[in-house]
């Protein structure tokens, strides 16, 4: 299957298991880095858990286990693990000479795949590669299906209209997904029929909303698989479910406060932005506090307002600008705004940007009241994480979000509704064939209806006076991104591209990274659907029903 | 001769200090990683231990000293104490960690300083113990000092 581990292994599994030992403690750790060598693992040892995650953020497929204390000075193990988990979805192996259930019960909680009691055996280390090796089934298994199929589509359909450099980033955009994802769909080659994956959770856009609602009841801060899965009440789902999907969302809204960014410009020309976006795609490495719960990320990233859609990815510097521009919007849709633009950063899939920057998004919720920004509070502590977020989960949470939120814009994205009026303009219409079915078409789809949502958006953004424009900019940036993802159903391709990790075109990585790809053009138009990636491409045949479906099906856990 | 008696020596010392609770398995552990790479690797964790753990030792006096007694920051330490003590196996050493704790949570200041005053105790006869351990083995030769099947 993929390539599990990104760095070629000669040996035979576990064998060069690559291991990120963090403990405070000097001798623990010369001991550990002793004992993991002795079962022939790689091991990078640190002692402070800041360390740690830059490590990892730098190399995001660098690591395959991370196993950490509970009790370190600069940082709580528990969050640590949180970080981890949300970031870039290693497992993690709790330590302490505290054996207590409570506190091993709160390692559970918060995700630990496992939890050692000091003093640790080296048998116990030994059978470690166990946990990585479940990982990857479980994700093998979340990511059949949906993704492959899709961006397998999206591609084959957009292909052809864009030129080189478009489908360059429709590319990227894909292969920004997890090696897993990326191994899929490369094998998927175009148009290859992912139908016979196995039956995954497939996150319609009713089961976003439902799991945006949710997560904007408990809280975007103190949200957490369980708590999800207990409000959510859908029987057949299961907390994993539940928590990778909660991990794309976060990244999908990091990566929609990247975006949004002042660099998306979007108002104008959007191939303007497209160089912002550039710009904000580095940024996203910048804000990803992994969808930490912070403050608002709403509002940064949704704030959209259409222009700064991209911005509100951006999280750090994009903030400042994205204030600018959503303040022209209305700040209230913040929510909405920034579900939008999260949905469209979505595409872009990779969530380097902080949540900070979806906070000055947030603007642009307020210009999209429909995108009424997940109540995730993307309260972007503006930390400048370098969280890769590959996933676009949250793009659709973030349109769930937005029907959940208060803000009643219409029913983020997906009510669209009353924006759908205002989209006259046809261009954009999502032309992608809304047919949820999509599945196949996996990311590639969803990248188009993201668009599709967003063009709607756009137009109701328009009042801001950018909807024309983004109508056109729009075409204009559909045809960059090139991706020309014939984004089915929204809904679905949401949730395929989202986070499914094997269908997103390679373009993928390329959107994610610059959040050119969205063509600020394409974030004008309002919808921060994560049409980034998947404005490319399609037509937009703007179908008001569609919106809805981008929210849910953006995020295809 | 001379060095199959010190070796036997060794063992014995090795022995007692196990039987007489100042090291437990976890010391045992050590010893079996000791390799041809690191052959010297118990006496570099136990030195490492004993380097680290004196910045503790410093810490929790001061903290000792303070007046009122703050017990969750004395807790603290005395968490990230005992878990270093785990580190080499210091068996005593951990028991007097595990007795403070519980009299930071009683809030006994009194308790809480006469337990550290044992702990210091063990800690600084484990170490005289330790490093002649380490002197005769090294004396005895560069076999298993840990006389323990590879």
């Amino acid at each position: 299957m993929e390539s599990g581990f990104s760095s070629p292994r000669s040996d035979v599994f576990p064998v060069g298991l690559r291991v990120l030992v963090v403990d405070d403690d000097p001798t623990w750790l010369k001991i550990l880095e002793k004992m993991l060598k002795k079962c022939s693992y790689e091991v990078t040892t640190c002692c402070l858990a800041r360390e740690a995650l830059s490590l990892l953020r730098e190399r995001k497929d660098g690591y395959d286990i991370v196993i950490s204390d509970v009790n370190m000075p600069d940082m709580d193990g528990f969050k640590l693990l949180e970080h981890v988990g949300l970031e870039m979805d290693l497992p993690v192996i709790m330590m302490s000479v505290d054996g207590e259930t409570s506190r091993v019960m709160k390692g559970v909680q918060h995700g630990a795949c496992d939890y050692l009691l000091k003093p640790i055996r080296m048998k116990e280390l030994r059978n470690i590669w166990q946990h990585v090796l479940r990982k990857k089934i479980q994700e093998g298994r979340d990511i059949e299906g949906h993704d492959v199929f899709e961006g397998l589509q999206i591609l084959r359909n957009g292909s052809d209209r864009y030129d080189d450099s478009q489908f360059l980033r429709v590319e990227e955009l894909f292969s920004v997904r997890k090696r897993k994802d990326v191994d899929k769909y490369e094998e998927k080659e175009f148009g290859e029929t992912c139908s016979t994956k196995k039956a995954r959770v497939v996150w319609s856009v009713d089961l976003h909303q439902k799991f945006v609602e949710a997560v904007n009841q408990i809280g975007f801060d103190k949200v957490g698989p369980k708590k999800i899965l207990d409000l959510m009440n859908v029987p057949w789902l299961t907390r994993e479910n539940v928590a990778s999907h909660l991990q794309k969302y976060r990244l999908y809204l990091s990566r929609l406060q990247k975006e949004n960014d002042p660099k998306a410009c979007f108002v104008v020309g959007m191939k303007q932005t497209d160089s912002s976006l550039k710009d904000g795609d580095g940024n996203f490495s910048v804000c990803s506090s992994l969808g930490v719960p912070q403050t608002d990320v709403t509002n940064s990233s949704f704030s959209f307002s259409g222009d700064n859609f991209l911005q509100n990815v951006d999280s750090i510097g994009c903030e400042a600008d994205r204030k600018r521009v959503v303040q022209e919007q209305t700040s209230e849709p913040k929510r909405a705004a920034a579900t939008e633009l999260i949905k469209t950063r979505c595409t872009h899939m990779k969530f380097n940007n902080s949540f900070a920057s979806v906070e000055s998004e947030g603007k642009l919720a307020a210009c999209y009241p429909w995108v009424e920004a997940p109540q995730m509070k993307l309260k972007q502590e503006s930390k400048p994480h370098q969280v890769q977020i590959n996933q676009l989960p949250s793009v659709s949470s973030i349109s769930s979000g937005r029907s959940a939120t208060e803000k009643d814009k219409g029913s983020s994205i997906e009510s669209k509704a009353p924006y759908s009026e205002d989209c006259s303009q046809p261009m954009v219409h999502l032309n992608p064939p809304k047919a949820s079915t999509d599945s196949c078409s996996g990311k590639a789809k969803s990248f188009n209806e993201i668009n599709d949502h967003f063009e709607p958006i756009s137009t109701a953004t328009a009042p801001l006076g950018v909807k024309n424009q983004n109508v056109i900019d729009l075409s204009s940036i559909s045809t960059d991104l090139g991706s020309g993802f014939p984004f089915s159903s929204f809904d679905e391709d949401l949730q395929g591209y989202l986070f499914q990790d094997g269908c997103y075109p390679k373009n993928l990585e390329q959107i994610i990274e610059f959040p050119d790809y969205g063509d600020p053009g394409i974030f004008t138009e309002g919808p921060t659907h994560l049409y980034d990636a998947m404005r490319f491409g399609y037509e937009y045949s703007y179908d008001p029903t569609e919106y809805p479906v981008i929210d849910e099906g953006l995020f295809i856990a | 001769m001379e060095k199959t008696q010190l070796r036997r020596q060794l063992a014995n010392i090795r022995q007692s200090l196990f039987d007489q609770g100042f090291l437990d398995e976890q010391f045992v552990q050590l010893e079996e990683l000791q390799d041809d790479a690191n052959p010297n690797f118990v006496e570099e964790i136990v030195t490492l231990y004993y380097r680290d753990s004196s910045r503790l030792i410093v810490s929790i006096e001061q903290a000792l000293q303070k007046s009122p007694l703050d017990f969750n920051k004395l807790d603290a330490l005395m968490h990230q104490f005992k878990g270093s003590s785990s580190s080499i196996g210091a068996k005593k050493v951990k028991a007097e960690c595990t007795q403070l704790r519980e009299y930071c949570r009683a809030g006994s200041g009194e308790g809480c300083l006469r337990t550290f005053q044992q702990l210091k105790k063990e800690y600084t006869t484990l170490r005289k113990k330790l490093e002649a351990y380490f002197q005769l083995a090294r004396q005895a030769g560069p076999i298993d000092s840990a006389c323990r099947p590879k």
